[in-house]
């Protein structure tokens, strides 16, 4: 694929777009090499669950005879894979679980048909943690996930297969969501771009709940660029999603390039604590200088109720996730026991044997804290936290146009290495009180810790994804971490 | 000791949307199990509910009805337990911000005798699956139970009362009232039998005077009129035998059963789902503005209570009358069109609480099934009014309608030569010749005291009206009768 982009190892969107726009390959071709990659790549890494060739190939065939009768548009033809809980019709949706191992939506989800309708091929379903809940993709059903820079590493999670395989350059581009870091904490993991819009930008329908006040879809690609494009094709208001935003969507691509002069960055004080990995601290400085010499200037700001984010977070994703999880039963679909005795065993047995470890400690949780008694202690007051949380944001973004900070206190850890329920959910310190507030949040790649990559985490107002895009993209102009490759990458093309 | 009975009603009322509170589906009753159940209502994994705009205008309709506040905001809650046919694992419905605040309803008891019952709110929510115990097995033949969605997602008000009656017949006018609110205001088709009205009944006693209440029980799913006065009234009395005895009523829920009028328990407080209400994060608060709800406040037809108030007042109606004429909108309706073409309230209630009723109860049908029309009747009504026809000749005619004898009145009048003999040659040859062939009688009467005679010229009428076949006008007959008999003397 060298004639045609300028990255053979890991090409982009914006590139392959162009490269089929002028002819210089077919969509077949495309998926052709990516199926080719993935099948090197796959026996190390497993950051799919299911590839789906066949359908891949003839999505291929009918954007390449789109593109021949005139029909084309910017994405048509572009490979991509979404994370294995969009739901896709025909095709299997685990969500990680052995609960859903045999589970196949006669409908896809609304971003999946968007991207369908734009001509995109997918080549598959990236691995996951189990419903979502995880913080290093080792809760899968289908076992942990690698880091295409260091198969020791996790990829970080949720979705860490949709990381993995983009780092991997197995796809250009993936679907994730985000509902307390879960894109951009792998894309940190992984060297790529994740972004996390606002809530209610993209629909939530098709997309399995985990925690669905904080659930968020978005792009998970190589550039803050491709993810523009992405981002346009899938936002807007959805008649079956009642929480999809009404707002219009901007042309985030047409955006990209405006100048950065005058742009007020604030830094908070509480994302620069004990446990931050120096290394990922350099980093954010470093990148803070690129951006005052972009005409940028910079003041510390406070986020006063920081510290209370992973509490809240912890109390109100379980309450909801217990509630959403409740519909896996053993009776209308999923993982059903061998010959229940009644229907009190169906559930239990049911519901033991098709859910792992960390799905049950979060349902534990979120039953007991919305228990009588205890409701107002857990769930009301995590709630008010929830809205001084966002009033820091709001407070916040009256001085400042955007936050920026590390988007995880370390680079990737070692497989096995988090062992503690507790110390894995904090990971996600700077990343959480983003999806309590509902604003938007981008990873970009901004240096190593050691071997392992590092990111910076942007953060804006709500709905002001096309800044975010800008500010990005406008660091990936003036800098090459992303175009970093892992030697992983190189190996399998 | 005396002892007072206290009840709240919870009254489920399905309402009449076409689709589903959350889905598309069609909420048709009498499908194919599972054919009228999509995706969203069969609970798949990444579906998401969006809420019917018309169940919300219903609701509001009914809570302007009884002149409750509505609520500017109304929340969702999800209401978390497992059961077979509850395809999410909870049933969304409204916990802590109902869309109906507090109102009250109008009931009128047999002796005429109006009383207000307080409703404490109303609230929307979705109805569950059934599960079919029967017929179903697997391939080694053991039992199992069938699971039809049909009914999960269908959209339901639940109207809980203040427990402010105290008497089963209190009990069951309150549930006539609001089965006449509903079905008036067109919301609900109000079909007991089909299920579109249940309701659930908390009983407690207590010592007459006493001001706290007693513990109460909760009767599920009594759904008939009859049923619950049957199951109040066994439960008042298991609770005052129970506590004279020196037990004690224990707070339970308890099933009705209609063959052995009896209540038995289901479950005790300590057995009672956790249910773990918290809002529905799919879906948005409802949020109404003034405008919408004037809107629909302006949509509200005539409500029993006041067209019971003007068919008495206005009308002069009797209290009865208008009582049962009002409480179905269907038989106001059908009244007022036979009161308009006919001209005489009086005439058209008589009408319609007589041989209409008595009619449709005999065929088991219902006043909008009825083979006489509105028109029809005030079209008869009018011809005994202006004396072309008896009023036992008009009883044929109408018996000659219900069996599709003819169009109009007039028509069988007419085929059936009903029309009243008002000639006075005509009547008094049929008096001489009734005279001429009762020597007998003639003479007894004109021997008679005359406070006896009264009675006896009723003998002659009778024959009169046999030989005329019922068409001589019965009050011209009289005078007549009584003239050339008295004549006689």
């Amino acid at each position: 694929m060298s004639d045609h982009t300028a990255d053979p190892f890991a090409p982009t969107v914006t590139s392959l777009a162009a490269a089929l726009k002028r002819g210089d390959v077919s969509s077949r071709e495309l998926a052709t090499d990516c199926l080719k990659r993935i099948e090197r790549a796959e026996p190390a890494l497993n950051s799919f669950i299911s590839v789906t060739a066949e359908q891949a190939l003839a999505a291929a065939d009918a954007a390449d005879r789109a593109r021949a009768d005139g029909r084309a548009g910017f994405l048509t033809g572009v490979p991509l894979a979404f994370k294995d809980i969009f739901c896709t019709r025909d095709v299997k949706t685990s969500c990680g679980s052995k609960m859903l191992d045999n589970f196949i939506a006669p409908y896809s989800a609304t971003a999946v048909q968007k991207l369908d309708a734009a001509g995109c091929v997918s080549l598959g379903k990236t691995n996951m943690d189990e419903f979502a809940m995880g913080s290093s993709n080792e809760s899968s059903y289908y076992g942990a996930v690698k880091n295409p820079w260091d198969l020791t590493a996790v990829p970080g999670g949720s979705s860490g297969g949709s990381a993995a395989a983009v780092a991997a350059g197995l796809v250009p581009a993936t679907l994730g969501t985000d509902t307390g870091g879960s894109i951009r904490q792998p894309a940190a993991f992984c060297g790529i771009t994740g972004l996390k819009p606002t809530y209610g930008r993209i629909s939530r329908y098709g997309i399995i709940a985990y925690a669905s006040s904080l659930d968020q879809a978005g792009p998970m690609a190589r550039t803050a660029e491709d993810c523009a494009h992405l981002l346009g094709a899938i936002a807007g208001h959805d008649p079956r999603d009642s929480t999809s935003a009404p707002h219009a969507v901007p042309d985030y691509a047409a955006e990209l390039d405006a100048p950065l002069t005058g742009l007020k960055i604030g830094l908070p004080r509480e994302y620069f604590g004990d446990g931050l990995d120096p290394a990922a601290a350099h980093a954010v400085n470093e990148a803070v200088k690129v951006y005052e010499s972009l005409g940028a200037t910079v003041r510390d700001v406070s986020l006063p109720h920081t510290r209370y984010a992973t509490s809240a977070y912890y109390v109100i994703a379980p309450a909801e996730a217990s509630s959403n999880l409740a519909r896996f039963d053993g009776v209308r679909f999923g993982h059903r026991c061998d010959s229940p005795e009644d229907l009190i065993d169906l559930y239990k047995r049911s519901r033991a044997e098709g859910f792992g470890e960390e799905v049950k400690r979060r349902i534990l949780i979120g039953t007991h804290t919305l228990s009588e008694g205890f409701f107002d202690a857990y769930y009301i007051k995590a709630q008010k936290v929830r809205r001084l949380i966002r009033q820091d944001f709001l407070d916040a973004f009256d001085q400042v146009d955007v936050l920026m900070g590390p988007t995880s206190p370390t680079p990737a850890f070692d497989l096995g290495a988090q062992k503690d329920p507790v110390s894995m959910y904090l990971q996600d310190i700077y990343t959480i009180a983003v999806n309590l507030a509902g604003i938007p949040g981008i990873s970009v790649p901004a240096g190593f810790s050691g071997a392992r990559p590092v990111g910076l985490q942007i953060l804006g107002a709500h709905f002001s994804e096309a800044r975010l895009l800008n500010v990005a993209h406008r660091f990936q102009q003036a800098t090459d971490w992303h175009r970093q490759r892992p030697a992983f990458a190189k190996e399998i093309v | 000791m005396q002892w007072e009975t206290v009840i709240g009603l919870e009254v489920h009322v399905q309402l009449a949307t076409r689709s589903k509170i959350f889905s598309g589906a069609s909420t048709a009753f009498g499908a194919e199990p599972n054919r009228q159940a999509s995706a969203v209502d069969l609970g798949l994994p990444g579906t998401l509910p969006v809420l019917n705009e018309q169940a919300v205008a219903m609701a509001v309709q009914f809570g302007l009805g009884i002149n409750a506040e509505i609520a500017e905001t109304s929340v969702f809650d999800r209401k978390n337990y497992f059961y077979a046919d509850l395809p999410k694992g909870y049933q969304t419905s409204q916990m802590y911000h109902p869309i109906v605040g507090s109102g009250e309803v109008e009931i009128t008891l047999d002796n005429d005798v109006t009383r207000r019952i307080g409703i404490h709110h109303a609230h929307l929510e979705e109805d569950a699956g059934k599960s079919l115990h029967e017929s179903f097995s697997d391939e080694t033949g053991r039992e199992m139970t069938g699971i039809d969605l049909n009914r999960a997602g269908t959209p339901l008000l639940e109207i809980v009362s203040e427990p402010d009656m105290r008497s089963a017949k209190e009990a069951s006018a309150y549930l006539r009232a609001i089965h006449a609110i509903v079905t008036y205001l067109g919301i609900s088709d109000g079909n007991m039998a089909e299920g579109s009205m249940r309701c659930d009944v908390n009983v407690s006693v207590r010592p007459k005077g006493q001001a706290t209440f007693g513990t109460r029980a909760e009767i599920k799913n009594v759904n008939s009129f009859r049923f619950v006065e049957q199951a109040i009234a066994f439960e008042a009395e298991r609770q005052i035998e129970l506590i004279e005895d020196g037990g004690e009523v224990v707070q339970e829920t308890r099933l009705f059963d209609p063959d052995r009028h009896e209540t038995r328990s289901m479950r005790t407080k300590e057995e009672a789902n956790d249910y773990r209400y918290f809002p529905c994060p799919d879906l948005l608060p409802v949020v109404l503005d003034q405008a919408y709800i004037d809107r629909l406040r302006d949509t509200l037809p005539e409500l029993p209570a006041a067209k019971r108030a003007r068919f008495e007042g206005e009308l002069g109606l009797s209290a009865y009358d208008a009582g049962v004429i009002a409480s179905s909108r269907a038989m106001a309706d059908y009244f007022e069109e036979a009161m308009h073409v006919c001209g005489d309230a009086k005439q058209a209630a008589n009408w319609v609480q007589g041989e209409l009723s008595a009619a449709l109860k005999r065929e088991h049908l219902d006043v909008a099934q009825s083979p006489v029309t509105a028109r029809q009747l005030g079209e008869l009504i009018a011809r005994v009014k202006d004396a072309t026809v008896s009023g036992k000749a008009a009883k044929q005619v109408f018996q000659a309608l219900w069996d599709g004898q003819g169009q109009s009145a007039d028509d069988i009048i007419d085929a059936k030569g009903l029309k009243q003999v008002t000639d006075t040659g005509a009547i008094d040859k049929m008096i001489d010749e009734v005279i001429a062939s009762s020597p007998k009688q003639v003479a007894q009467y004109v021997e008679a005291e005359p406070d006896k005679r009264g009675k006896m010229i009723g003998y002659f009428v009778g024959q009169v009206m046999k030989a005329s076949r019922g068409t001589a006008n019965p009050q011209q007959v009289n005078q007549r009768l009584t003239e050339k008999l008295d004549a006689r003397r």
